[in-house]
């Protein structure tokens, strides 16, 4: 079913970096799961047993991937959306609750997660939209279709609610801006995330001084010849002025205690040491706990199944959302570069491969592939390591779970199978 | 643009990440210490401290278990309060409250519900304590001793503090250490090594396994026992004459060094301080500042030494070749230091060497003093030959001894009367005092009892020490074996002796005489001053002797101190008769002796300086 042709074109270097991930989480999950009494690797009463047979299934599923013709997928991507998003609403009369979110459904010897197949599908319908001939995305109109796209499954997930899984959807806009959203709009963001925190850090006072020296400091810069429109200045000037004070209000007024707690941990907002003790037991305990694991890890790692930490269960979520904390404990910092190196080249390898298509449509699609993969990373390593809050989504082919290695070795192979048609299409 | 914001953004977040790793992993990394890190539990097995015996085998110091009541306050069902408290032997309340203390410490860990139940308590407990749920009784090692005596020179065990946990690594919180005396010299021979075992502990503090499958953990090594060279029933004995007396005894075997007897007064039971009235009792004994009983008097109480002093200055004399034995001084009922005349007790008359040291004639040795000055152009040469005689007897510097405390006496030398009087503005008769060793002159008694024990070996000694063997085997240690030899040639030790054994013949001690032993001493009494209420005022003498038995073959020497026991003779001298006595015959003979010095006590003396009336000094009677 698959000529020698397909074996010959596909993108063995992705695939590499694909199973050197795989095999080195879960490696990690052995560790951070098991236990004394159970020492078969193959026991699938265990959750490394368990993820041992998750892998196998989803080298199957690339089989059956690589299997299809690539127009296919083309083809059925408006109806694969319409589906996910059925599935989506089905949840709220079905669903399974798992730790307080609603996020499954009980196939009986499996939960499938149906937002894992909501980002295939979105990337999928995406690309599909944006490659119609009839779409520009220099129109308001298509731009706003564009969004409602992304925007469509999460809304569906808040409610489970599952932000975290909400969020990765906002990372395809990273897709607009590729086909040609305008860069204004990301300036803009950028802008509004830094006032933010500075707003929460420093306070609304030295935003408009720091400001303001930044606007003194273009016009010392500028060549004396450039004009610089003073008007429009002063209105993006004073509408930040008003964004950072509607910070305080919406931070204090409109926050709940528990968003406000996590902000707070992570700006390093609390100086006082007691309450910081206090916040080590509570809120910040995760964080603090994966912190502590990855720095006495040092440079060399504790070994292979000796991290102490990991072993005494102290960083919760470790197999899951925090499995990265066991890298750094056991493999040190030679190990965790080496994960960030090979996430990096992966992500790398991909943008490579989307600028080489000569289909639009796949072109697309490969960004909605590293969109989605990059914000998982960034956000769950940023988590882990304490640079970013606690938002709960998994790091991508390391993290525990059959759903979420399904969804992205699908999401993953699907382009790849795209790639290696590239020169059958026309 | 649009083509390579994507890679950059991964790029700059890559680097982003790979800063914070090497942040966190390489500039804040700090290893787990498997001590300090919270995965890890150590749990140590204590092996049993050694036993410490005496010279000949006698057991003074063993070990007895105690039993803690243990509690687990997560654990506790509800209970039958007061019944168990029946049990207990406490009443409801403090029932409550410990058990709230626990709680507060911890819910998971074991906290000390009641310390030290006595044998009674425990066996009776001990079959019902299955009914209590989260309640139970661990075993803990105590000191037991098999004597009343030695408390100050044995030591005691206690908790280490945040001191000694700063110094040594090897304690943790909560175990225990020598603190005084021979525990604190060789605690390391007595306490072994603790073994330990390393569990590592998840997250809600349970035992999940051995760490690193105890390839880290070692086993216990037992405590060794130790022999010391006290003499228990001396020490017994000189604890018992001591009754009511305040002041020091040190006896020590010449031949050796090793010290037979290290008895301070007043003194306490060691069984003081163990068990639950532990506390109260140290404070008691602490906050004793007038009798002190803790303060070691034998090494540690520096008065002047008085007349034994003079044999020194008189080996110091023959030795400088400034007199013969057969030089004489006359007394004048004392002497003239210009024109005072400062007073003498020996009766007056022709003094020579043997005369002057049996009646102790205070004329005699200043002139003796005085010739040793007159030998040297300058005084500074003559007191640097001097000090450097008094100093090879091991004088006013530590001896070196075995025992964690100490202090160093005095000898004077020429930089200290420069301070006191400037320099070049003293000369021998501003210092003659040092002739009949009162002024400036100091030495503990263990300092005496070796000078002591130096003048019985005709000139040499080693220095004094309290161990013996070590776990059975004798000490082989060059610090305490080789001899320290004085500046004083043997021969001129012979008549310095003979005056000596002449003091128990015809001299100052002729009453104290033993039948069938011939001793050589010498009486000291000694001037002291206090202040009350900021008055100069003068105190009864302290009575202090030093002796040496038998003169020809030297088995024992002795320093006996005595806080205002009046003349040499009274109190210091009848200790020191009955000591030897008893060590050499290991009985006595005269009982009316032993009699009086057991019954004797010199407490309306000590009370004397606290009345707050006026009082008399040195009164006659007996």
């Amino acid at each position: 079913m698959f000529g020698r042709s397909l074996l010959k074109r596909i993108d063995w270097l992705s695939i590499l970096f694909y199973l050197f991930l795989v095999a080195i989480g879960w490696l990690n999950i052995y560790s951070s799961t098991f236990s004394e009494s159970h020492p078969l690797i193959f026991d699938f009463s265990q959750l490394y047993g368990k993820q041992l047979f998750f892998i196998a299934v989803s080298f199957a599923s690339i089989l059956l991937i690589a299997a299809l013709e690539a127009n296919f997928y083309e083809r059925f991507s408006g109806l694969l959306y319409i589906v996910s998003m059925v599935l989506l609403l089905g949840l709220f009369v079905f669903g399974k609750t798992i730790a307080g979110a609603t996020s499954w459904y009980n196939l009986g010897f499996f939960n499938l997660q149906p937002s894992e197949i909501a980002k295939v599908a979105t990337a999928l319908a995406l690309a599909k939209y944006l490659s119609d001939i009839q779409t520009d995305i220099k129109r308001r109109k298509d731009q706003l279709y564009a969004i409602l796209i992304i925007v469509l499954p999460a809304v569906l997930i808040i409610p489970q609610p599952d932000p975290g899984s909400a969020l990765v959807f906002f990372a395809l806009v990273f897709v607009l801006f590729r086909e040609g959203l305008p860069l204004f709009y990301l300036g803009i963001a950028f802008m509004a995330i830094l006032i933010f925190v500075t707003t929460l850090m420093y306070g609304t006072i030295w935003v408009a001084i720091g400001l303001a020296l930044l606007i003194v400091l273009i016009f010392l810069l500028k060549r004396s010849r450039t004009r610089i429109p003073l008007l429009p200045l002063i209105a993006i000037y004073i509408a930040s002025i008003v964004f950072s004070l509607s910070v305080n209000l919406v931070f204090y007024k409109v926050f709940e205690q528990r968003h406000r707690d996590r902000f707070s941990l992570w700006l390093r907002l609390e100086k006082d040491p007691n309450k910081l003790e206090e916040i080590r037991k509570t809120i910040g305990y995760n964080t603090y706990q994966s912190e502590k694991a990855i720095e006495s890890g040092g440079f060399f790692g504790k070994g292979f199944l000796e991290g102490t930490r990991t072993k005494g269960d102290f960083v919760p979520e470790q197999h899951t959302d925090y499995i990265f904390s066991t890298v750094g404990e056991e493999w040190g910092f030679l190990g965790t570069t080496t994960v960030v190196i090979l996430f990096t080249l992966l992500l790398l390898r991909l943008v490579y491969l989307a600028e080489r298509q000569k289909h639009a449509f796949s072109r697309m699609y490969g960004y909605g592939v590293i969109s989605i993969l990059f914000i998982h990373y960034f956000i769950n390593i940023g988590m882990v390591i304490g640079i970013l809050p606690t938002i709960g989504i998994p790091l991508p082919f390391f993290s525990y779970g059959g759903s979420g290695l399904l969804g992205f070795t699908a999401l993953l192979f699907i382009f790849l199978r795209l790639d290696a048609n590239r020169l059958n299409e026309w | 643009m649009k083509k390579f914001l994507l890679s950059s953004i991964i790029v700059i977040i890559g680097i982003t990440f790979v800063g914070r790793l090497s942040y966190l992993q390489i500039f804040r990394f700090s290893p787990d210490q498997v001590l300090e890190d919270p995965a890890i539990k150590a749990i140590y097995d204590y092996p049993e401290r050694g036993y410490i015996y005496d010279r000949n085998g006698e057991l003074l110091v063993a070990n007895q278990p105690a039993y803690d009541v243990m509690v687990i306050p997560r654990e506790v069902q509800p209970l039958d309060t007061l019944e168990f408290c029946g049990l207990l032997g406490i009443d409801k309340a403090t029932f409550k409250e410990k058990l709230s203390k626990a709680r507060v410490y911890s819910p998971r860990l074991p906290s000390v519900l009641i310390h030290q139940l006595s044998k009674e308590d425990y066996a009776r407990l001990q079959e019902k304590m299955r009914k209590y749920e989260g309640f139970y009784i661990q075993k803990r090692s105590l000191r037991y001793y098999n004597t009343q005596s030695g408390a100050n020179v044995l030591g005691y065990i206690s908790e280490v503090n945040e001191h000694d946990l700063s110094r040594n690594p090897y304690y943790v919180q909560g175990e225990l250490t020598g603190r005084t005396g021979i525990e604190k010299e060789y605690e390391e021979l007595l306490r072994g090594r603790k073994g330990v075992k390393y569990i590592q502990k998840d997250r809600f503090n349970r035992d999940i396994g051995p760490y690193k499958e105890g390839s880290l953990d070692t086993l216990p090594q037992a405590g060794k026992e130790i022999h010391v060279t006290l003499h228990k029933e001396l020490q017994e004995y000189g604890e018992k004459l001591m009754n009511g007396k305040r002041g020091g005894i040190v006896a020590i075997e010449p031949a050796s060094g090793e010290i037979l007897a290290l008895i301070s007064g007043p003194t306490y039971d060691p069984a003081l301080l163990v068990g639950r009235e532990r506390s109260e009792n140290y404070s008691k004994l602490h906050y004793d500042t007038i009798s002190k009983p803790t303060w070691d008097r034998a090494i540690l109480a520096e008065p002047s030494p008085g007349s034994p002093f003079k044999t020194l200055n008189a080996l110091v004399a023959l030795q400088e070749g400034v007199i013969q034995p057969e030089t004489t001084f006359r007394c004048f009922n004392g002497f003239y230091v210009g024109r005072t005349l400062r007073g003498c007790h020996c009766g007056g008359g022709i003094r020579d060497l043997n005369s002057g040291i049996y009646k102790s004639c205070n004329a005699y040795f200043a002139g003796t003093f005085r010739k040793i000055y007159e030998k040297y152009r300058t005084t500074d040469e003559a007191m640097d030959v001097w000090e450097k005689h008094m100093k090879s007897f091991g004088l006013g510097d530590y001896l070196g001894y075995d025992l964690p405390t100490g202090r160093k006496g005095r000898i004077p030398s020429k930089e200290y009367y420069d301070k006191v009087y400037g320099d070049n503005r003293w000369s021998s008769s501003y210092i003659i005092s040092n002739s009949i060793g009162q002024g400036e002159v100091a030495a503990t008694p263990i300092q005496l009892a070796n000078m002591t024990a130096a003048i019985a070996n005709r000139g040499f000694y080693y220095t004094p020490h309290v161990l013996k063997k070590v776990a059975g085997e004798d000490i082989d240690l060059p610090r305490f074996t080789t001899p320290k030899y004085t500046t004083i040639d043997r021969q001129h030790f012979e008549p310095v002796v003979q005056g000596m054994a002449e003091v128990y013949k015809k001299g100052t001690a002729r009453w104290l005489q033993i039948p069938g032993i011939e001793v050589a001493g010498k009486t000291g009494t000694v001037e002291n001053y206090t202040r009350i209420d900021g008055v100069r005022t003068q105190l009864t003498d302290h009575s202090i002797f030093v002796a040496f038995a038998p003169v020809d073959k030297p088995q024992i020497a002795l320093a006996v101190y005595i806080e205002h026991g009046y003349y040499g003779a009274r109190y210091a001298g009848h200790i020191a008769s009955l000591l030897i006595e008893k060590y050499l015959k290991g009985e006595i003979s005269r009982k009316d002796l032993e009699k009086r010095m057991l019954e004797k006590t010199l407490e309306h003396e000590y009370a004397k300086p606290y009345s707050g009336e006026e009082f008399k000094i040195n009164e006659y009677v007996w």
